[in-house]
C-alpha cells in the first residue's frame, strides 16, 4: 500500500468536469426508464389497499381476456423459497424477500404487491389492473414499534422467533431480534454522576427521497438468457437475487447498470426485476416496469421509525461517567432494521468507559426497511446528542466544551469492542469551534445547535480493470453504479498512479458479464474500496509498463522507474535511455507482448471511520411554530478528498436530508393503516428555498488503510443534522422536544404547554 | 379510445403525432417522440424533473396533456445546448458541479434558464423561491444556486 | 497468546458467559475452528459477523493471520450498512 505518503498529488484533489457531466445537462444520460426497446410492453402492479389480510383467491381471468394483455402474473408465478438465510448473501432470506416482492398467502402491508401485468400500452395495463379481483380477508394490524413488541400485539409471521434472548422463546414474536453490547459496568458509574438526564425519543419513518423512481427492463430469450436494464446501487446484487429468487443461473443473467437517479440506501435490495422478468418470460417480449411515485412510498424499503430511551452522567467538570441506551428499532413487514449498526454508532463521538447500547427490532405492518445513508444512525445520534445538550445545559457548561472534553480519539475503545485508529473527531470539532459562525450574536427566538456523529465507513470487494489504447488513452471499468460522481474520483486516481492527464482516463460501469464482481454501493464504500481496485489495476499497468521497457532496454526491471507517465532509467546502471511515454509505450505493445490490460479485484479492509460535527442556527417562529434554517455549517473528516467538489456535494446533500427528516418529513398512517401521505406533496421534502447555503468544511486525517488516505463521505453527514437541529430548536424555545420531526404544530403545542 | 392526431412545434422543428386522451405531454416526449432529457420523478407536478418551457412558459410536462398541444410549441432540455456548444448555465453546473445523481438536472436547467430569461439578476432568495418547484435530493441546493447565480452574473457581463 | 474477545451475546449464549480468552491461534479459520471446538455451534455464528484484528475490521475474514500479541473481537455484522 505504501508509496505515496507524502507525496504532491498532481490529480487526486482537484475539482475536474466530471467525465459524465455532459450527458447529464443535456439530458442524453439513460436512467432506468429511458430505455426503449423494440416490441417493449409496459408492465404494471396491483398492489394492497390493506396493511394486513390474508388473500383468499386472486382471479385474473378478466384482466387475461383484455385485448392488448399479453402476460399477468401473481405469487403463485415465483418460485418457493426455502425459509432460511443462505450464508455468504449478507443475511438475505429468501424467502421474505420473495413474500415481498410478490405476496403469496397474505398481505403485510398498504402497497404489497400481489399481482403484475403487461401490456401494450400504459392504459391498457391500467386497466387491467383493475380487472384483477382480489379476495382480502382483513387482519388487525400494528405499525408502531412499542405496540409491535407487545405480547398481545396483532402477529405477523408464525415463523419469527426472537434471538438474543435467554431462554430462547418458544412462542413465536413481532420481536425479532435483541441485541446488546457494553463496555465496563455503566449501572454501577451512574453513581459516580452529579448529573443523570434521562430521555425518551420518539421518530417516524421517512423515505430516503430519491427523485427516480425504481425502473426496471427485462428481455427473456428462447435459451434461458435474460438481459436487465435498471437503476439499483449494485446492478451485481440485481443478478443475483434475480437468480436465487427465480432459481436461474447467475451467468445466464447479464445486468446493464442504467444512471441511477438517486438512491441513499434505498435502492441496495431487490423490488421489481424478478417481476420484470416473469412478465416478459410469459409475454415472450420486453417489459418495462416503472414505480409510480406513490408506489415508491408504499412499496420500496423506506427507514424506521423509532423509539428510544437514553441515559448519560456526568461529573460536575464535564466528564461523562456512564451512558445507556435502548434503541427500538422498527423492521418492516420483514426483518432488517438497522439497529446494529444503531447500537454500534449511537455513542461513536465520545470516549466512555462505561456504556451499553441495548437493541430490538420488531416487525410492523408497513413496507420493508431497508438501508437509508448511515442506516440507523442518525436516529440513535439524535437521542445521544440531544441528551448530551441537555446535560450542557444543566452543567452550564458550553455544548462545545462537554463534547472536546470527552471526543473520541485515537485508541478509544468503543462499545462494540475494537479501538480507534487515526480519526478525526476532535479535529471537526475544533473546525466548528473556530468557525465564525460563534461570533454571530443570536436574535429573539433563535437558537444554535451542535452535534457530533460517526460512521464507520465499509470496504469489500471491489473490481476494476484499466485497458491502455494504442495511443496511450486510458479506459476503466469497475462494477460499482455512480450515485454521485465516482466516476470522476476513479479517473483521476487513474490518472494520479499512470501519470497522464486526466482528460486521457475514461470511466465506465461495466455491467455484469463484462467486469469482475464488486459489492453494492453503499456504506460510503465506492471511493475507498473500488477506488483501491482502481489504484491497484493502475499499478498493475505500470509495472507491466516498466516490465516492458526493461525489455527494450535491456535491463532489468528495477533498473525502470516510472515517473509522471513515463519509463526512466532508475539510475546509472540503466544506461542512457530517453525517457519513454505510455503512449510510445503502448504503441509498441504488439511487439512487447500484446495489449495492456491491468487489473484488480480484491475485498478490501481498513476502511476508515468517518466523524462529521454540525453547528446550525434556526429561528422559531412563535406564532407559527415554524423553523427557520438561518446557518448551517458541518465539518467532516474525509481522509482524502479525491474531488472535493463531490465531497462537498455530499456533506451538503446529507445535511439537506437530515434537515428534512428533523423538520418535515414522516410516513402518516391512518387507523386503517394505509399510508396517508405517499406523494411529494404531502411528504414534504425540503426544497430550495427552505435551506441557507451550507458551508462544508473538509479535514483531511488521512486512513492508514488506504493508499492515498481515503475514507468514506457519504454517511456520516446525514447522522448529526437530527440532533443539531433539534438542539437548536430547543435553545431558540426553551423547551426540549424529543419526538420527530419538530413540525409547527408540535413546536407550537409544546412552548403552549411550557408557558 | 382512439387516439388523437397532434401537430406541434418541439424544440423548433414541426412534429406530428398520435395520441391517446391520457397521455401526459411528458408521455408523448419520452414514449413517441423518444426525447427521455425530460424525466418522470412524480407525475403529479411536485418534483419538476420534467419541467419545460410551452409557447415560452415555463411548466411540468407532466400535468399538460399531450391532446393539449395542437399548434403549440415545446423546448426541452434535449434544444438548451446550440450545436456543440453548452448554454452557460450547462457550463456552469458542469464546472461547480451542481449535480449529483443528474436526473433532476434536466429539469433544474430548463427552470433556471426559464428565471434568467425573466429575471437576469435575481437575488439568491428569489432564485430558491423560482426553483422552489424543482426538488433535488442529493445536493442540498448550495451548489445548483450558486451555480445559477453565477451564470446570472456572467451573461450580465457578457452582454 | 492473542486475546479474543466476544460479544456479550455470544458469550452468554455459547461460553457460559465468558468473553475473553487468550488463546495460540495463526489465523482466523485456526481460531474459529479452536472456538467451535470449546463451543460446539458458535463456530457458523461467529462466520456470519465481522470480525477486528488490532482495532482494523476486516471483511469476510478468513485466512487473515493472528499474530501473538494480537485482540481479535467478534463483532456483529454491519448488517444494513448499505448507504449511498
Amino acid at each position: 500500500m505504501a508509496g505515496y505518503e507524502g507525496k504532491t498529488f498532481k490529480w487526486v484533489g482537484t475539482r475536474p468536469i466530471r467525465p459524465d457531466g455532459v450527458d447529464k445537462v443535456t439530458g442524453r444520460a439513460n436512467y432506468g426508464a429511458d430505455m426503449n426497446l423494440p416490441g417493449q410492453l409496459t408492465g404494471r402492479i396491483l398492489r394492497s389497499p390493506h396493511a394486513h389480510a390474508k388473500i383468499v383467491s386472486i382471479d385474473t381471468s378478466k384482466a387475461e381476456k383484455l385485448t392488448g394483455v399479453k402476460a399477468v402474473i401473481t405469487g403463485k408465478d415465483f418460485p418457493d423459497m426455502h425459509n432460511g438465510v443462505m450464508p455468504g448473501d449478507e443475511g438475505v432470506n429468501f424467502h421474505h424477500l420473495s413474500s415481498n416482492i410478490m405476496a403469496k398467502h397474505k398481505v403485510l402491508y398498504d402497497g404489497h404487491a400481489v399481482a403484475a401485468v403487461a401490456a401494450t400500452s400504459a392504459a391498457i395495463a391500467e386497466e387491467a389492473l383493475s380487472l384483477i379481483d382480489v379476495k382480502y380477508e382483513i387482519l388487525p394490524h400494528v405499525i408502531d414499534v412499542d405496540l409491535s413488541m407487545q405480547p398481545d400485539a396483532p402477529l405477523l409471521h408464525d415463523d419469527i422467533f426472537t434471538s438474543g434472548v435467554n431462554p430462547k422463546p418458544e412462542k413465536p414474536s413481532n420481536v425479532v431480534q435483541r441485541i446488546q453490547m457494553q463496555l465496563g459496568d455503566p449501572d454501577a458509574a451512574f453513581k459516580d454522576a452529579d448529573v443523570i438526564v434521562e430521555r425518551s425519543f420518539k421518530t417516524k419513518a421517512v423515505h430516503q427521497g430519491y427523485i427516480e423512481p425504481h425502473a426496471a427492463v427485462a428481455e427473456w430469450s428462447e435459451d434461458g438468457q435474460c438481459r436487465i436494464w435498471c437503476s439499483s446501487q449494485g446492478h451485481f446484487m440485481i443478478r443475483t437475487l434475480t437468480a436465487r429468487l427465480l432459481k436461474m443461473e447467475a451467468a445466464q443473467i447479464r445486468v446493464m447498470p442504467a444512471e441511477i437517479g438517486g438512491g441513499f440506501g434505498g435502492k441496495t435490495i431487490i423490488f421489481i426485476e424478478p417481476t420484470a422478468v416473469l412478465l416478459a418470460r410469459k409475454a415472450k417480449r420486453p417489459v418495462r416496469v416503472v414505480m409510480s411515485r406513490d408506489e415508491v412510498f408504499r412499496g420500496s424499503g423506506p427507514a424506521p421509525a423509532t423509539s428510544i430511551d437514553v441515559k448519560i452522567g456526568a461529573k460536575k467538570d464535564g466528564t461523562l461517567v456512564a451512558a445507556t441506551g435502548e434503541f427500538r428499532y422498527q423492521a418492516g413487514a420483514f426483518p432488517g432494521s438497522p439497529v446494529g449498526p444503531a447500537c454500534m454508532a449511537a455513542f461513536g463521538p465520545y470516549a466512555l468507559t462505561h456504556v451499553r447500547a441495548t437493541g430490538y427490532e420488531a416487525v410492523t405492518n408497513r413496507p420493508l426497511c431497508y438501508s437509508y445513508r448511515a442506516p440507523g444512525a442518525p436516529l440513535s445520534s439524535f437521542a445521544v446528542e440531544s441528551v448530551l445538550d441537555e446535560i450542557a445545559q444543566k452543567l452550564d457548561m458550553d455544548p462545545m466544551e462537554i463534547r472536546i472534553k470527552n471526543g473520541s480519539k485515537e485508541g478509544t475503545q468503543m462499545v462494540y469492542g475494537p479501538k480507534l485508529k487515526a480519526v478525526g473527531n476532535l479535529e471537526c470539532l475544533k473546525a466548528i469551534q473556530s468557525h465564525p459562525i460563534n461570533k454571530i450574536p443570536l436574535g429573539p427566538n433563535q437558537g444554535r445547535g451542535l452535534a457530533a456523529g460517526f460512521w464507520f465507513n465499509l470496504g469489500g470487494q471491489s473490481s476494476a480493470v484499466v485497458n491502455i489504447a494504442e495511443d496511450g488513452t486510458a479506459t476503466i471499468m469497475t462494477g460499482s453504479p455512480d450515485i454521485g460522481g465516482s466516476r470522476a474520483s476513479m479517473a483521476l486516481m487513474a490518472a494520479e498512479v499512470l501519470g497522464i492527464d486526466y482528460s486521457k482516463v475514461r470511466p465506465i460501469v461495466g455491467d455484469t458479464s463484462a467486469v469482475g464482481f464488486c459489492e453494492i454501493t453503499h456504506g460510503s464504500r465506492v471511493t475507498f474500496a473500488t477506488g483501491m481496485a482502481i489504484i491497484q489495476a493502475s499499478e498493475d499497468i505500470v509495472l507491466q509498463c516498466r516490465q516492458r521497457v526493461a525489455k527494450m532496454w535491456e535491463v532489468d526491471v528495477d533498473a525502470v522507474k516510472w515517473e509522471d507517465g513515463h519509463a526512466l532509467p532508475a539510475g546509472a546502471n540503466a544506461g542512457d535511455q530517453k525517457p519513454l511515454s505510455l503512449a510510445q509505450i503502448a504503441g509498441k505493445a504488439a511487439r512487447t507482448g500484446g495489449p495492456l490490460v491491468g487489473s484488480a479485484a480484491i475485498n478490501a479492509g481498513g476502511a476508515g471511520p468517518a466523524f462529521g460535527v454540525h453547528i446550525c442556527d434556526v429561528e422559531v417562529d412563535p406564532e407559527t411554530g415554524h423553523v427557520t434554517v438561518l446557518r448551517y455549517v458541518a465539518a467532516q473528516d474525509a481522509g482524502k478528498a479525491i474531488h472535493p467538489s463531490y465531497v462537498e456535494g455530499q456533506i451538503q446533500g446529507g445535511v439537506a436530508q437530515g434537515v428534512g427528516w428533523a423538520l418535515n418529513e414522516e410516513y402518516i398512517y391512518g387507523e386503517d393503516g394505509r399510508l396517508q401521505n405517499s406523494g411529494f406533496l404531502d411528504y414534504r421534502i425540503p426544497v430550495a428555498s427552505d435551506l441557507p447555503m451550507i458551508d462544508a468544511i473538509i479535514l483531511e486525517v488521512p486512513n492508514p488503510g488506504h493508499p492515498f488516505g481515503v475514507r468514506g463521505v457519504g454517511e456520516v453527514p446525514i447522522v448529526p443534522p437530527l440532533g443539531a437541529i433539534a438542539n437548536a430548536v430547543a435553545r431558540a424555545t426553551g423547551v426540549r422536544m424529543t419526538d420527530l420531526p419538530l413540525t409547527p404544530p408540535k413546536i407550537l403545542a409544546a412552548i403552549d404547554a411550557a408557558k | 379510445m382512439s387516439k388523437l392526431h397532434i401537430s406541434a412545434t418541439v424544440n423548433g422543428e414541426a412534429v406530428e403525432y398520435l395520441c391517446d386522451p391520457k397521455q401526459t405531454l411528458l408521455d408523448v416526449l419520452r414514449d413517441e417522440l423518444n426525447l427521455t432529457g425530460s424525466k418522470e420523478g412524480c407525475s403529479s407536478g411536485d418534483c419538476g424533473a420534467c419541467s419545460v418551457t410551452l409557447d415560452g412558459r415555463l411548466v411540468c410536462s407532466c400535468l399538460v396533456l399531450g391532446v393539449e398541444m395542437q399548434g403549440r410549441s415545446v423546448e426541452t432540455i434535449e434544444n438548451m445546448a446550440s450545436g456543440e456548444e453548452l448554454h452557460p448555465l450547462q457550463q456552469k453546473f458542469l464546472e461547480a458541479a451542481a449535480l449529483q445523481c443528474g436526473f433532476c438536472t434536466p429539469g433544474f436547467l430548463v427552470a433556471a434558464k426559464a428565471l434568467l430569461e425573466k429575471n437576469p439578476n435575481p437575488t439568491e432568495t428569489e432564485a430558491r423561491y423560482w426553483l422552489a418547484g424543482n426538488l433535488c435530493r442529493c445536493t442540498g441546493y448550495d451548489k445548483i444556486i450558486r451555480a445559477v447565480l453565477e451564470t446570472a452574473a456572467d451573461m450580465r457581463g457578457s452582454k | 497468546m492473542a486475546r479474543i474477545v466476544l460479544s456479550d451475546e455470544f458469550g452468554r449464549q455459547f461460553a457460559g458467559g465468558q468473553t475473553h480468552f487468550d488463546l495460540d491461534v495463526k489465523n482466523v479459520r485456526q481460531l474459529v475452528r479452536t472456538l467451535d471446538d470449546m463451543f460446539p455451534g458458535i463456530g457458523e455464528q461467529l462466520e456470519a459477523g465481522a470480525i477486528a484484528i488490532d482495532n482494523e475490521i476486516i471483511p469476510d475474514p478468513w485466512l487473515n493471520p493472528i499474530q501473538p500479541n494480537s485482540e481479535v473481537f467478534f463483532l456483529p455484522a454491519i448488517k444494513g450498512g448499505r448507504g449511498e
